[in-house]
């Protein structure tokens, strides 16, 4: 029995995280060192914007994960750190430790794209065979993919604007709803009602499954600003709107990728606006009407952590995928490098 | 101290923009991008991201915070910084915008977040919507910029 046992780290944006994963799916370690839970009872967004906040935790971070596994150094087969994409100084003290802890321990380096973390994370916690379609949702990134095996990515769509959940926090922020943005607009988006407002559907009924958000957050900053200073009924429907025009283009667009990729095993779901229910319940519904699985990991392997990092870096070990200690950080590193480039996308939008 | 005023209709207007002023720009710039939400600002930055020689996506850099380019590709080092969720200024010096702006050039986003951090010899833009759908470009530009900008404004206002 395969029992190879992968340390993970992650540090490429507000998350640091380790954890320690083996080979049979048993997550021996998994911790996180967020940045929502530590200042939200200051009412602030304050992003781990310094490396210096990553690497004064990450060190501490690996001796936990390594006591709750009850292992030493010793025992960890690989060591994997995400190099990208992200914040560039972030995402170099996560990967120099990686590379430091390879050196000590004489043990293999892999070098994660932290989006191929996201994606091969429904892998993690069930059976789920190549080639899936995965819609990958978060505060940096909106992507339709057929995941065709570790490595082996082919984008179908992209966000040639904002990502979805930028979208969100946008609104929230605009709306004085708190943070974190996502929950928020979900929970007043409850008691609205989404046919108040006539918000626009970027991009539906197109041909490629790209998305496009940033219209959309401008027309709910219109509809605000001609309300004057909204009370709780308008913000709630406004907020049931604007997730209904979300929820409605996601769905339009997954709708289309399922079109251009047929011979997917399942619909799965991944990052951070996939804890949305709104956009789960629809995505459900999808995926049975084209008799799919769907398959949505649970929350706390969406939002950003090393244990799918330990898992990409498990997944890649198995197949001989090290890297070598010149293993270059990465601010952009797509997915699938072929993809051509979304119209818009880094020249207008 | 000069102030300049450009109308710009559609994208194809923000775009020309960003391409004329892609040429006069050279690192240690820093460039405030000044707008509301929606205004804009991504993208005039991605236009003169493209008009530097950028051949791929440029992301919006409002989760990473910075998004970094090297030269080459470009013409010159770029960091695309997005301040929006920061809340004080000494949080933008833990990112290393000072130490950045010795080698490359700054498109700064929500530049306000900098307060007085913020160098004055910035070149200041302002992107305000118009009741027609367009943007209203303000260039508030420090004397030591006057020189470079006469290509882009050959008759100051």
């Amino acid at each position: 029995m395969d029992e190879t046992i992968i340390l993970g780290l992650e540090s490429s944006c507000d998350e640091t995280a380790a954890a320690i994963v083996r080979a049979d799916k048993t997550i021996l370690a998994n911790r996180v060192a967020g940045q929502e839970e530590e200042h939200r009872p200051y009412g602030g967004v304050v992003p781990e914007v310094a490396a210096r906040a990553h690497a004064e935790r990450l060190a501490p971070m690996v001796e936990a994960a390594l006591a709750d596994a009850n292992l030493r150094l010793a025992d960890i087969d690989a060591i994997a750190a995400t190099a990208g994409p992200g914040l560039i100084g972030g995402v170099m003290v996560g990967l120099v430790t990686g590379k430091a802890l390879a050196v000590a321990t004489g043990k293999p380096l892999i070098a994660v794209n932290h989006l191929e973390g996201h994606a091969l994370s429904p892998r993690l916690v069930g059976d789920v065979p190549f080639p899936y379609l995965l819609l990958l949702v978060s505060g940096g990134h909106c992507q339709l993919l057929r995941v065709e095996g570790v490595g082996a990515y082919r984008r179908l769509g992209t966000t040639i604007d904002d990502a979805a959940g930028e979208a969100f926090d946008k609104v929230a922020k605009l709306l004085g709803l708190g943070y974190p943005g996502g929950p928020a607009v979900e929970r007043w988006a409850r008691r609205g009602d989404p046919c108040r407002f006539d918000l626009p559907r970027p991009l539906k009924g197109t041909a490629e499954p790209h998305f496009s958000f940033a219209g959309l957050k401008s027309a709910v900053l219109r509809e605000a600003g001609k309300l004057g200073t909204p009370d709780d009924t308008d913000k709630a429907d406004l907020c049931a709107s604007f997730q209904a025009a979300v929820v409605d283009s996601i769905l339009d667009r997954t709708r289309r990728a399922l079109d251009l990729a047929p011979d997917v095993t399942a619909l799965v779901v991944a990052g951070g606006v996939a804890a949305n229910s709104a956009i789960r319940a629809g995505l459900e519904a999808l995926a049975n009407r084209q008799g799919l699985p769907f398959i949505a990991p649970p929350g706390w392997l969406c939002t950003d952590n090393a244990a799918m990092i330990a898992w990409a870096g498990l997944e890649r070990f198995r197949l001989g995928l090290t890297d070598g200690l010149d293993a270059p950080a990465r601010a952009r590193w797509p997915l699938d490098p072929n993809a051509a480039r979304a119209p818009g996308a880094g020249v207008k939008a | 101290m000069s102030r300049h005023s450009l109308a710009l209709p559609d994208l194809e207007a923000a775009r020309r923009f960003g391409a004329a002023l892609a040429p006069v720009l050279a690192a240690g710039d820093v460039i405030a991008l000044s707008g509301d939400l929606g205004a804009g600002k991504t993208t005039l930055a991605r236009a003169v991201l493209a008009a530097l020689g950028l051949d791929e996506e440029a992301p919006s850099p409002t989760f990473t915070i910075v998004q970094t380019y090297d030269a080459p590709p470009l013409r010159l080092p770029v960091w695309h910084v997005d301040l929006y969720r920061l809340e004080t200024p000494e949080d933008a010096v833990e990112l290393g915008l000072d130490e950045a702006a010795g080698d490359a050039a700054l498109l700064i986003e929500w530049p306000e977040r900098l307060g007085d951090l913020m160098p004055p010899d910035r070149l200041w833009l302002t992107l305000t919507p118009t009741v027609d759908g367009g943007r209203r470009l303000t260039v508030d530009a420090p004397g030591a910029w006057d020189k470079r900008l006469a290509s882009l404004f050959p008759v100051a206002e």
